[in-house]
């Protein structure tokens, strides 16, 4: 057992002389108020995206795909940048909710749960690109391995993008299972204070029947570990694995060994923006500001300060790289095809640079990275930025290669592409919509755990204990209670 | 299922439940279970429940992810159909790594949570006698069995001076069994919260 006491230092993780009742109170009151205005309004804006997508869709799947403007060598273009886009938002979900459970990172437990929502919001959404641009979409099965009639023909598994198959696949159902197995505690909450029947009963469905018994809480903590260990490499392999896309072929700009851990600091990096942007809008919304306090946003803002740097560097790496190589198409593709401002795409690898690299830099200054609406607005920035990285690398490498006279005309989208991406925001904030509505969106019972050590009214109760020497704060058994009764439970 | 009497004893704070449970276990009584809002660490010690295996299945699940990867894998590509990919090796380990390792995270994330509710009988539609409805917000409920022997009058006493704000005694059944929650009692019945 860990010692309540914890420095002070250390910002207060809740805000608020809360009890664990108020917790309750505080987090479970949006689902049992009535939606607001604001509700509906964000809630009608989404579906109507979401319906404008799936006429797109239904156009795509009736006309065929040659209604976008992908044309000879741009055979990737808003379409496989929007899936990029999409995988790399849902990276930063299971990256608070794995890799900083296994940082021991406190701050974690406020803005875990709806990162993680996001998470799969975003990863349905990516899958939406690769399924609808196979065109005849019926035979999307095609890309599982299965004993079939056609010799048997199986799937190349030397194939990267068979690879993304089981990567995503894979990716979503952890995500899935982790985010889920969390929120049984909590949908009991809900259950168990519910006043309507019909609520009672779909949240007991929802909640599995769960009691919160010691032996169930004892697996259920042993379960998020080892959930935790195996999303932690499984989060880098993914985006890892959608670089090797392009990494493993032979197209200048995308045949570099860089791609791993530049793909996955720019996942993060947009992750944690798109985080923030929702982070924001729920505390305003629901009033949760003594759960996802400034302290939160500002250690998010570290992060994003911190992969977006990691992004600049990889660029002057490509960069130099491009120069260094001595390879001429390369040489091309980077200081023609990308670097040259007056260049036909010029403007979108500025435009990534000055989203991606320089305004982040902002983020140095304590002042910024505690000021919502500059995080506010960078976080639109940031993930502007990051789409532009995404087209600038499909497709500036795929229009002008190796042989002049299969240059490409200048490549824009039409409508329906614009609408099927359009479609995809519809389909994912509909989905968070709802989740933030029927959905504990803070994680109720890892508050209570951390809220003895690291809620406000507790920590100031401790702050006389600044001021005890150290031998006598040691044997005057603060916090320690605990330790001996468990001890003694041992022996 | 036979129906079982039961004392129950809730406390509001972790730190009166600690000494607590160690004082009704040295006294002989035998505790069903605590029901906690989150997971108390040390609890478990303290209420003499040995470690879960959970992990230990996990690690099988994985490996037999692994297995199978590769050897359908390499069974696909070297006898079943054997595909010249550019002149390539048949048996490309390399890059089969990436499917392999992602089959081990599938296997052992999908079979522990499986695993996990399938011991825990935790499934949809799954009901199950609750102690008291504030378990999940913000009480620890002791719940002990009686035996023949037990004077739940006297329990009730000891529990209140081990610091338990709520006693009371329930005839309940153990187990689960097929059920819905909205025929329980309605904590908040009647209550209206109107603002957002």
């Amino acid at each position: 057992m860990h010692l309540k006491y914890e420095s002070q230092l250390r910002e207060p993780l809740v805000n608020g002389d809360k009890n664990y009742h108020q917790v309750t109170e505080d987090i479970v009151r949006p689902i049992e108020a009535k939606p607001t205005k604001l509700w509906y309004v964000g809630f009608y804006i989404a579906v109507s995206l979401l319906l404008f997508g799936v006429y797109a869709i239904y156009r795509d799947v009736t006309y065929g795909i040659g209604q976008w403007n992908l044309n000879k060598t741009v055979g990737w273009g808003w379409d496989i940048t929007n899936f990029v886009w999409w995988v790399g938002i849902g990276h930063a979900g299971t990256l608070i909710s794995a890799i900083l459970l296994l940082f021991r990172q406190g701050w974690r437990t406020g803005v875990n749960r709806a990162a993680e929502a996001m998470t799969i919001f975003a990863v349905m959404c990516a899958g939406q690109f690769p399924i609808w641009h196979m065109g005849r979409v019926w035979m999307a099965f095609f890309v599982f391995p299965y004993p079939n009639s056609r010799g048997p023909l199986w799937v190349n598994f030397n194939s990267p993008l068979l690879w993304d198959v089981f990567a995503i696949g894979t990716y979503f159902t952890v995500s899935l299972l982790f985010w889920y197995s969390g929120l049984l505690p909590d949908f009991a909450t809900v259950r168990d204070r519910a006043f309507t029947k019909l609520r009672k009963r779909l949240y007991g469905i929802a909640a599995f029947g769960w009691t919160g018994s010691t032996k169930h809480w004892q697996r259920h903590e042993s379960l998020s570990l080892v959930l935790a260990g195996l999303s932690t490499p499984l989060v880098l392999s993914v985006h890892t694995i959608v670089s090797f896309d392009f990494a493993t072929s032979v197209i200048p700009g995308w045949h570099t060994t860089i791609f791993p851990p530049y793909f996955v600091a720019g996942a993060i990096f947009s992750g944690f923006a798109m985080v923030q942007t929702l982070m924001l809008m729920i505390r305003k919304i629901f009033s949760m500001e003594d759960y996802i306090t400034v302290g939160h946003i500002e250690a998010m803002n570290k992060v994003i300060v911190l992969t977006g740097s990691i992004v600049g560097v990889a660029y002057l790496t490509e960069l130099f790289m491009g120069w260094y190589s001595q390879n001429k198409y390369e040489g091309y593709t980077f200081w023609y095809s990308r670097a040259n401002l007056f260049s036909p795409y010029g403007w979108s690898y500025w435009g990534m640079m000055a989203c991606n690299v320089l305004s982040p830099q902002i983020f140095w200054f304590r002042k910024m990275r505690r000021n919502l609406f500059v995080t506010f607005f960078m976080s639109i920035i940031v993930n502007i930025g990051m789409w532009f990285e995404r087209f600038v690398i499909i497709v500036t490498s795929l229009y002008r290669d190796y042989l002049p006279s299969s240059w490409s005309v200048y490549y824009s989208p039409t409508i329906w592409e614009i609408g099927f991406y359009t479609g995809t925001f519809g389909l994912f904030f509909t989905c968070f919509f709802l989740f933030a509505k029927y959905f504990p969106v803070i994680a109720i019972a890892e508050i209570k755990y951390v809220l003895k050590t690291t809620g406000d009214g507790y920590k100031d109760k401790m702050g006389h204990l600044e001021h005890v020497p150290v031998e006598v704060f040691t044997h005057s058994g603060h916090g320690h209670t605990i330790v001996e009764n468990d001890a003694a439970s041992h022996g | 299922m036979a129906k079982k009497k039961f004392v129950v004893g809730c406390f509001n704070d972790e730190e009166v439940l600690f000494p607590a449970v160690k004082k009704v276990r040295t006294a002989g009584y035998k505790i069903h279970d605590v029901y906690t809002p989150f997971a108390v660490h040390g609890l478990d010690h303290a209420l003499g429940l040995r470690e879960t295996s959970l992990h230990t299945a996990g690690f099988i699940y994985g490996v037999t992810g692994t297995t199978t990867a590769l050897s359908c894998i390499s069974w696909i590509f070297t006898k079943d159909w054997p595909l010249n990919i550019g002149g390539k090796p048949h048996f490309a380990l390399p890059a089969w790594i990436p499917i392999t390792f992602e089959l081990t995270v599938l296997f052992a994330a999908v079979g522990m949570v499986l695993t996990f509710c399938y011991i825990s009988q935790l499934a949809p539609f799954v009901k199950k006698h609750h102690f008291h409805a504030r378990a999940t917000d913000d009480l620890f409920v002791m719940v002990i069995e009686c035996t023949d022997t037990t004077n739940a009058e006297d329990l009730k006493a000891f529990l209140a001076s081990a610091g338990a704000v709520e006693t009371d005694i329930q005839i309940a059944e153990e187990g689960w069994w097929f059920g819905r929650y909205d025929k329980d009692e309605m904590r908040f019945e009647n209550k209206q919260i109107v603002a957002a």
